[in-house]
């Protein structure tokens, strides 16, 4: 799978309520209303910048900690952002990106900047920065994570072979 | 890859859950004791259940959904969240806990239905806090839980354990929040991610179970996956009193493999303070000591049991807290409430100018019982600090004991407890 768009990029330690605030994620379960305050507590016009032509977000380490809350990997789906790059990911946000079907890329960024034109080839694990012309590697997801991924998130695993197939 | 026999408290865990040999690094699937969701998270996991297996559970004496995030319903949002719970409940038998049964991290472990030795996850990141009790619990999203709860089981990458002694006497005014602060402080946010924590040591011996599991509750602040301890008389008595099944203790075997061991003196710790907007900000409480406050909160999953409650009222005794500042104080269970009532506590609190509300989460997820002002400074037990988590962005969270949090709502100032414990 290949993925192009612009970077949209943050700091480190991301945390799920910067994502998407707990104030919110309480009024309403429809995640294409939630999505508009996507990462509202860093950039309140996330939502507004990324979503007409799609983007992806790109951060430094230990991208989405704290809560377990799943709407943070839903509202960014919602919200066009095609894949989440990072130096580092928190655990349960890593895996709540796979089991909903948003790609996480782990690799250094800090050759990528706010704007850069990025293309994603998630089967060769490189990363191109178009706008500077530099390709950078990542290790490729592990298997179980890839199968799921492939598979289009594990509610769709989990129907297609009626349980865990991995 | 070389095998060896020694095992740590996780490895051996997910050994007895599998049917494996597992080591740190593997995958299983592993069979579940208990799985479990709060309001904040049951919604997407009953639409997951739905969507993936038409509403089965695979036993619903093990499953568990609890309202505690927003309880009493304060939007229609949240009352329709709450009505969803309650219908799925009524289909499928699965255990429903509605306004005011408390905090899903104290349900769990007095409702009786986990033991040392399981396997536990939940829909919230603070799962975690089972640990304490020699359980692997830990926290997973929706869809994950929704899995669980349709097959009883889940597949786990067996983590690494980082091994943290406590050694050392813990001194006056200093408490187990001032210790989990104090370690999260040295690892930082993500000092422990993928990893299990275990915890050993004199001071963790000395602690009464409901300080245990502030410091367990508190492993995913430095991103661990479980805060595991050994079982002792006094877990054997906490289940004694809740359970009904037989607990199975498990202890890490002599030369089990730890990716890390820190080693931490209590006896050189004094009470400690996280600073906004960060869990790992962490300074001695005399760095900070005289900041302008204008709330506190006294609860949570973190410290809303009677010990901290008592600890509190202890202070507060024959006090009134400062005409600049509130308090809200959330015990984190009915249970709790009614201990803390016959034992005076609350009578105590409210003298001195608390406002008690309803066990559950309270003001922590910023949804209601006492969203801060522009500007604001707030003084709270609970386990997060970021930037905006009480509901208001620009609102500045210091975390801290209950201990701590009681004196400084007499003073209006961050102070320190020391000086008002015998």
């Amino acid at each position: 799978m290949e993925l192009c768009a612009k970077a949209f990029k943050f700091g480190d330690d991301i945390n799920t309520d910067y994502v998407i605030s707990g104030k919110y994620k309480f009024k309403s379960n429809d995640m294409d209303e939630l999505a508009h305050h996507a990462m509202e507590e860093l950039d309140p016009n996330y939502y507004e910048r990324v979503s007409p032509n799609g983007g992806i977000l790109v951060a430094g380490k230990n991208f989405g900690m704290g809560s377990s809350r799943e709407q943070a990997p839903l509202v960014l789906i919602h919200s066009n952002t095609y894949a989440v790059i990072a130096k580092s990911f928190a655990r349960i946000f890593y895996r709540n990106a796979i089991n909903t079907g948003l790609p996480v890329v782990e690799c250094d960024t800090d050759l990528i900047d706010e704007g850069d034109e990025l293309k994603i080839d998630l089967e060769a694990g490189v990363v191109t920065n178009v706008t500077k012309g530099i390709e950078i590697p990542f290790a490729p997801l592990p298997p179980v994570m890839a199968k799921l991924l492939a598979d289009g998130g594990l509610a769709a695993h989990f129907k297609k072979y009626q349980g865990f197939n991995l | 890859m070389i095998r060896i026999a020694a095992k740590t408290i996780a490895e051996k865990i997910f050994s007895n859950h599998s049917g494996t040999d597992a080591y740190a690094g593997d995958i299983v699937i592993a069979d579940i004791d208990f799985a479990m969701s709060q309001d904040g998270t049951s919604a997407l996991a009953i639409d997951a259940i739905e969507d993936m297996s038409g509403g089965r559970i695979f036993d619903p004496n093990k499953v568990a959904m609890v309202m505690d995030h927003s309880c009493p319903s304060p939007l229609e949002g949240v009352s329709a969240i709450h009505d969803k719970i309650r219908k799925f409940g009524e289909k499928t038998g699965i255990t429903v806990y509605d306004w005011g049964c408390g905090v899903c991290h104290q349900l769990v472990p007095e409702s009786g239905k986990i033991v040392c030795g399981d396997l536990v996850v939940g829909c919230d990141s603070h799962t975690c806090t089972y640990g304490a009790l020699n359980v692997f619990s830990t926290g997973v999203g929706s869809t994950d839980g929704a899995a669980t709860m349709i097959a009883g089981k889940l597949w786990f990458k067996v983590p690494e354990t980082v091994r943290v002694n406590f050694y050392g006497q813990i001194p006056k005014g200093v408490f187990s929040k001032d210790m989990i602060l104090y370690l999260a402080g040295q690892l930082g946010t993500d000092g422990a991610t993928y990893k299990a924590l275990e915890f050993h040591g004199e001071a963790i011996e000395a602690l009464s179970v409901d300080a245990r599991m502030t410091i367990s509750n508190m492993a995913i602040e430095v991103g661990g996956k479980a805060g595991l301890m050994e079982a002792d008389e006094k877990t054997l008595a906490f289940f004694a009193k809740h359970s009904t099944r037989t607990p199975a203790p498990v202890f890490p075997d002599e030369g089990a493999t730890y990716c890390q061991t820190i080693d931490i003196d209590v006896s050189q710790i004094g009470p400690q303070i996280a600073k906004p907007h960060s869990v790992d900000n962490v300074c001695p409480i005399e760095e900070i000591a005289g900041l302008k406050l204008a709330e506190g909160y006294i609860g949570t999953c973190t410290n809303g049991r009677l010990e901290d409650l008592a600890i509190a009222a202890g202070i507060l005794e024959g006090e009134k807290i400062s005409k600049d500042c509130r308090l809200v104080v959330a015990p984190a269970s009915r249970d709790i409430y009614l201990e803390a009532m016959e034992a005076g506590y609350i009578q105590t609190l409210v003298k001195a100018g608390a406002c008690i509300v309803t066990p559950g989460c309270g003001p922590c997820v910023g949804t209601h019982n006492g969203v801060p002002s522009n500007g604001e400074n707030v003084i709270s037990t609970a386990n997060r600090n970021f930037k905006g988590r009480m509901g208001n962005s620009n609102a500045f969270i210091y975390l801290a004991s209950p201990a701590t949090v009681a004196a400084s709502m007499i003073e209006g100032r961050i102070a320190d407890p020391r000086a008002y414990l015998n």
